[in-house]
């Protein structure tokens, strides 16, 4: 199942110089770009691990592609988004978020049904590969 | 390991990634259109009329500027154009222009399309190298990233690599250096500055450095003439203005300093004029019951120069003879 988080994520998956371009953008607007990575990518884990420091003051994106492919290659098989944050005053929050990179396969989720008193049932989204340890979800024990 | 674009995603359209048809074979350019398209004659006079002498910086710059639009022009008829290593290396002595001519050169390769943001990043071995193990490859690569679509001038570029000492990280720097120069020519200019020979001692001991960088352009020291031309450009720049006498005095005032060591050519006309500024505000302020004209605040009279240790001791004694 192709997870679908963030912007972009319906269309086919951006090549690199797309990747750039949005990066263009996100810095043409000021804001701090940050890479982030997980294999645990449950909607509601919102807090991934980040890849350095967002980086404020590169005027390039090549500069934080640099970035990107330091980090696809530590990680090969995890998920990796880049995230733009917004710091102007009115806004302070991510402005833009998209993935640059996704496991080759992705088991997808099951949804797990909780029978409760008077028939209620509650729904949990349990992901197939978060059966196993971290770092070894995705394909490849890496990590 | 699937990356976005190299797996079964669908590739774009790459109908967009040449969106003009190569000319016909026997069609014909104007060069003039081609030189109007880009930026580059304002650039190129702007460093004719702003900058003295260095004649044979400009050649070499405006071969650079002449083979960029040639490419140019042979990308139209869908000839192979690659990029010409940029990579640079001036020498000279100290205010000869070193830095402002990187500047310039930074508009340029923007205005060429060669250069993505045309900005210039300014550093010397206290960025690039850290201070224990371990600390010099993130800082060399924070600096490489800043400076990524743009010029990354190394100043004094020789401390980088001290030869007598093994264990010292600039080598770590110096080896980053090369793999990005070499690497992302696309993203990235390297233009080191320094004194002539000890440039030329740390090109020695890096042979790798030398045969990447394809341009060495030697600055030249002015002469009494440039000079003076000089002093001109800057006193306007300030809204002053030298009147006739005053040029001659400074003439000789030039001619003295030039004698004397730790001469620094434009960067010692800067001072002259700096401190002539001070001693024509004090000489304006502390007539009494004096009035001034506009005319009077712009000019800066011979007094003003005279008054330098220049033409009264000799220089040996003092460190600071500007």
């Amino acid at each position: 199942m192709r997870i679908t988080q963030g912007a972009f994520s319906y269309l086919p998956d951006l090549t690199d110089d797309e990747i750039k371009a949005q990066l263009q953008y996100c810095i043409d607007n000021d804001w701090s770009v940050a890479i982030e990575f997980t294999d645990d990518p449950h909607p509601r884990n919102v807090y991934w691990e980040m890849w350095g420091l967002p980086m404020f003051d590169l005027p390039d994106a090549s500069g934080v592609m640099l970035e990107v492919d330091a980090c696809r290659d530590a990680y090969p098989a995890h998920y990796v988004r880049v995230s733009a944050f917004d710091a102007r005053l009115t806004r302070q929050t991510t402005a833009l978020s998209f993935l640059v990179q996704r496991p080759p396969e992705e088991p997808g989720f099951q949804l797990e049904r909780q029978e409760g008193p008077d028939r209620t049932i509650r729904y949990t989204l349990r992901g197939y590969a978060s059966d196993r340890p971290v770092g070894q979800r995705y394909g490849r024990g890496d990590s | 390991m699937r990356r976005p674009g190299t797996g079964d995603a669908a590739t774009p359209d790459s109908a967009d990634d040449s969106p003009e048809e190569p000319l016909a074979d026997d069609a014909v350019l104007e060069v003039d259109t081609i030189r109007r398209e880009s930026d580059v004659d304002a650039v190129l006079d702007r460093l004719d009329s702003e900058l003295v002498g260095l004649v044979p910086v400009k050649t070499r710059i405006r071969e650079i500027a002449a083979l960029l639009l040639v490419d140019r022009m042979r990308s139209k008829f869908g000839l192979s154009s690659s990029r010409p290593a940029l990579h640079m290396s001036f020498t000279g002595s100290p205010g000869t222009g070193k830095t402002t001519v990187a500047l310039r050169m930074a508009e340029l390769l923007h205005g060429l399309g060669y250069l993505r943001r045309g900005h210039l990043v300014s550093v010397t071995r206290d960025d690039l190298v850290g201070q224990y193990i371990g600390h010099t490859a993130p800082k060399t690569k924070e600096v490489l990233k800043r400076a990524m679509g743009g010029v990354l001038f190394i100043d004094e570029a020789y401390y980088l690599y001290k030869a007598d000492n093994e264990r010292d990280y600039g080598a770590e720097s110096v080896e980053i250096l090369l793999q990005v120069m070499e690497n992302q020519r696309d993203d990235l200019v390297v233009i080191l500055a320094g004194y002539k020979d000890r440039m030329d001692d740390f090109f020695r001991s890096n042979p790798g450095m030398s045969s990447r960088i394809a341009h060495h352009i030697d600055f030249p020291e002015y002469s009494i003439d440039e000079l003076v031309a000089i002093s001109e450009l800057m006193a306007a720049e300030h809204e002053y203005v030298l009147p006739s006498d005053t040029t001659a005095v400074l003439r000789d005032y030039l001619e003295r300093r030039m004698r004397q060591p730790r001469f620094a050519n434009a960067r010692s006309v800067r001072n002259a004029i700096e401190r002539a500024r001070l001693r024509q505000a004090n000489r304006l302020v502390s007539e009494p019951g004096a009035t001034v004209t506009k005319q009077q605040l712009q000019s800066l009279e011979p007094a003003d120069f005279l008054a330098s240790r220049v033409f009264t001791d000799d220089a040996e004694k003092h460190d600071d003879t500007d």
